[in-house]
């Protein structure tokens, strides 16, 4: 079955720096946004893209994941030819390992890459949000005849030696790639999104494989095509993009969605799709006090909520005040109860007279300020206080 | 666990005329109620809950929106290869499909359910919102050895509005035989009205629709309830759960009001029997600066710059800075233009409120206003 290009989505990774938020499921399954979670962005740009073929790789805590994706039906994935498709790790008569790096996790499915043909493929990363055409992408990768082509943003120079950077001529011709440099040479950052000539990609990745290595596109597979002399080009994106990978970058991207020019959710020509419970609508009490914030389906809200992001089904009851924070599907949280910059886990219950949390300026200079993060299916017993910058469980 | 000797048949038109504001431009089961449901999800759910697999829905005109709601009946654990669900449109030629009453509605779908090797059918109109256990019903009808059994609740039946001139009152004895029906009567105080959901068994819905459909007989009420209680064991099932009945306009209004009592919201929604719908994937409902929103029920994909108290605002519902918004009924896209006012109005669908525009009704007799219509400023 012929496809001209299909996806495959990175979802395997830890994402060991959201801690106590992926101690039991992967970084994409984290909730975000008020209904949605990561991998929701990526899911549904390939929808919206008109990519109908995308391989999910998946390793670390995968049950949340593989649940929420199911069939792939709220992304319009699941199709009589191709659709989405769970790719864990598995056995072969050579012996089985785990995914080691990027490319070997793509290079340890390239028969299932190879049973739809394809011309091109995209790969991904499952731990950012934006809202991205890939097939202009894909468009630009024709255009250009290239082999490969990555997606770019243009960072600040103090950002830059975070991401890999690449040096490009007048044609977007990438002429120097460098890993996370210590003297960055530009501000054209790699997002982690390739369009790849499969044919192409497919000699690299066995050459790859059998050189050993860290087996990473970032660190092999784009050096050594470069350093061959491949046709590989930039295509530079605009609009919003963030790397959620730490619970500070999270809680911002989430607090982003308050300010639509940043992040527009509302978008009916691209809309984000996501696994809907059916919730009745929120209830808004007689003592609520809502400003500035997103509140989701099956909600309760009789407490004061300003600039704050609820997701469904959250119990937030009189006398709470949520500031500045991020309240995660299911939470409730009991009367008397304050919470401030903070990320509050799926499920966790927050017993009354709690207090989480601080602003910067209530934290004053000497002390160290940072949002206090509550784990998913926590209980805080009453009066306990969980300082700016705290954790738990501590991980 | 799932039943296959289990049929389900929802009428969808019935009690169209009752609610005629609504169902100029769609069914009875296709009104939408409660912030982001239409009254057939309640029936539907209520089937799909009560491990029902295959479910046929009777229409007869009107139904676009309903063909438009339902889809593959996915959303509601219907979309299956084994039973799934049925849309029955017209079909019978020597009525033009166009029946005056349950009895000529089934004539229309008979070969629906001859087909069915199904023991028992489980039948409800989209009039009565409420979450009902059918399990519960079909286990009294088998020990009471039933033909037909109906479910009934106790109201208190005041002047108010139409009283019980829209309800079938049954008198139910000891042994929850029903001993009397009466269509539409002018009674006051507790009675047993009829919620138009019934369990029957097969074979014997057969008979009576070959029986009495050809002699021209329409209404199950009168026809069976009424002037066959002798031949047909008829019993009564009491259900004691909330409920609310549409009957018209205000009873639309008021039972769409009384959600806003968290006691009914968690009696109708936070259960164990969720009421599923159609998902639209709209995003999160935004609270600008300056908002204020008090006891009222808000959809996703609302942007709410205003106030708004005692009201129901369905998806993407608009409210602009400085608008005003008491005890209404907003459906789905409506606009309310900055400095608007509206008291007791229910807005179908898309309707635009205009800047400044002053809109105001009594809650005994609430303003309607048409889908689509656009209010602009004088």
């Amino acid at each position: 079955m012929k496809k001209e290009c299909i996806a495959m989505l990175l979802a395997g990774g830890q994402g060991s720096r959201l801690y106590a938020l992926t101690q039991k499921m992967a970084k994409p399954a984290v909730p975000f946004g008020g209904k949605y979670r990561i991998i929701d962005f990526p899911l549904s740009n390939c929808s919206n893209s008109g990519i109908d073929t995308v391989g999910v790789l998946t390793q670390y805590q995968p049950l949340e994941l593989n649940d929420y994706i199911g069939n792939g039906q709220p992304w319009d994935l699941d199709r009589l030819r191709g659709g989405v498709h769970i790719l864990p790790p598995y056995q072969t008569a050579s012996g089985s390992s785990w995914y080691e790096g990027t490319a070997n996790a793509i290079y340890q499915n390239i028969r299932f890459i190879d049973r739809y043909n394809p011309e091109y493929i995209i790969v991904l990363g499952g731990d950012h949000i934006y809202k991205m055409d890939y097939s202009k992408m894909v468009d630009f990768h024709k255009e250009h005849s290239a082999d490969a082509t990555i997606a770019v943003l243009n960072v600040s120079l103090e950002e830059a030696s975070r991401f890999g950077i690449m040096t490009c001529d007048s044609e977007c011709r990438v002429v120097d790639f460098t890993e996370k440099p210590k003297e960055p040479k530009s501000t054209l950052a790699s997002m982690g999104i390739y369009v790849f000539t499969w044919d192409k990609l497919r000699k690299y990745l066995i050459e790859n494989e059998n050189a050993g290595g860290s087996k990473d596109f970032g660190k092999d597979i784009i050096p050594a095509m470069l350093q061959n002399g491949e046709r590989m080009f930039a295509y530079a994106f605009e609009g919003y993009w963030k790397d959620v990978g730490t619970l500070y970058s999270l809680w911002e991207a989430n607090m982003d969605i308050l300010n639509s020019s940043d992040l527009e959710l509302y978008d009916a020509d691209w809309k984000i799709y996501s696994r809907n419970m059916s919730l009745p609508p929120q209830y808004i009490g007689p003592d609520a006090d809502i400003q500035d914030s997103l509140v989701s389906d099956g909600c309760s809200v009789n407490g004061s909520v300003h600039s704050s992001i609820i997701y469904s089904g959250v119990t937030i009851e009189n006398n709470v005040v949520i500031d500045h924070s991020v309240v995660m599907p299911g939470a409730v949280i009991k009367s008397g109860a304050v919470v401030k910059y903070a990320i509050i886990g799926a499920d966790s219950v927050i017993e009354s007279d709690v207090k989480i949390g601080a602003s910067k300026e209530e934290t004053g200079e000497n002390q160290k300020w940072d949002i206090a993060v509550i784990g998913h299916s926590e209980v805080i017993s009453s009066g306990v206080s969980v300082a700016p910058g705290q954790m738990i469980p501590a991980v | 666990m799932i039943y296959n000797n289990i049929l389900g048949l929802i009428f969808s038109n019935m009690h169209d005329e009752a609610v005629s504001e609504l169902t100029q431009v769609r069914t009875m089961g296709s009104i939408l109620f409660g912030g982001r449901y239409r009254l057939i999800d309640f029936p539907l759910s209520n089937m799909t809950n009560s491990g029902i697999p295959e479910v046929g829905i009777i229409t007869k005109a009107n139904y676009q929106s309903l063909l438009d709601h339902i889809g593959s009946g996915r959303e509601w654990d219907l979309g299956t290869k084994n039973g799934g669900l049925h849309l029955l449109p017209p079909f019978s030629n020597h009525m033009n499909g166009l029946y005056r009453g349950r009895i000529e509605a089934l004539e229309g779908v008979l070969p629906f359910i001859q087909h069915s090797d199904a023991e028992y059918v489980v039948m409800s109109d989209c009039d009565v919102v409420t979450t009902i256990d059918f399990r519960q019903v079909i286990r009294e009808h088998k020990r009471n050895e039933a033909d037909i059994t109906v479910v009934y609740a106790k109201h208190n039946f005041t002047n108010n509005g139409v009283g019980s001139r829209a309800s079938t009152i049954l008198e139910v004895d000891s042994d929850k035989r029903v001993v009397s029906a009466t269509i539409n009567p002018d009674i006051l105080g507790e009675a047993n009205r009829s919620l138009n959901m019934f369990v029957i068994s097969r074979k014997i819905l057969e008979k009576i629709v070959t029986r009495f459909a050809p002699e021209g007989f329409a209404s199950f009420d009168k026809q069976v309830l009424q002037q066959n209680k002798a031949n047909y064991k008829i019993c009564g099932f009491e259900h004691k759960g909330y409920y609310e009945k549409i009957e018209d306009i205000m009873s639309y209004y008021n039972a769409n009001m009384n959600l806003l009592k968290p006691e009914n919201l968690h009696k109708l929604f936070l259960n164990d029997t969720p009421i599923f719908t159609k998902v639209k994937d709209s995003a999160p409902a935004k609270y600008e600066k300056g908002s204020s929103v008090k006891n009222s029920l808000v959809a996703d994909g609302c942007v709410i710059e205003g106030t708004v108290e005692n009201s129901i605002l369905f998806r993407g519902v608009k409210v602009k800075k400085g608008a005003i918004v008491r005890n209404c009924i907003l459906m789905q896209n409506a606009k309310i233009g900055e400095g608007a006012e509206l008291h007791a109005v229910i807005t179908d669908k898309n309707v635009k409120v205009g800047k400044d525009k002053l809109l105001t009704a009594s809650m005994k007799n609430a303003l309607f206003i048409k889908k689509n219509q656009k209010i602009e400023e004088d």
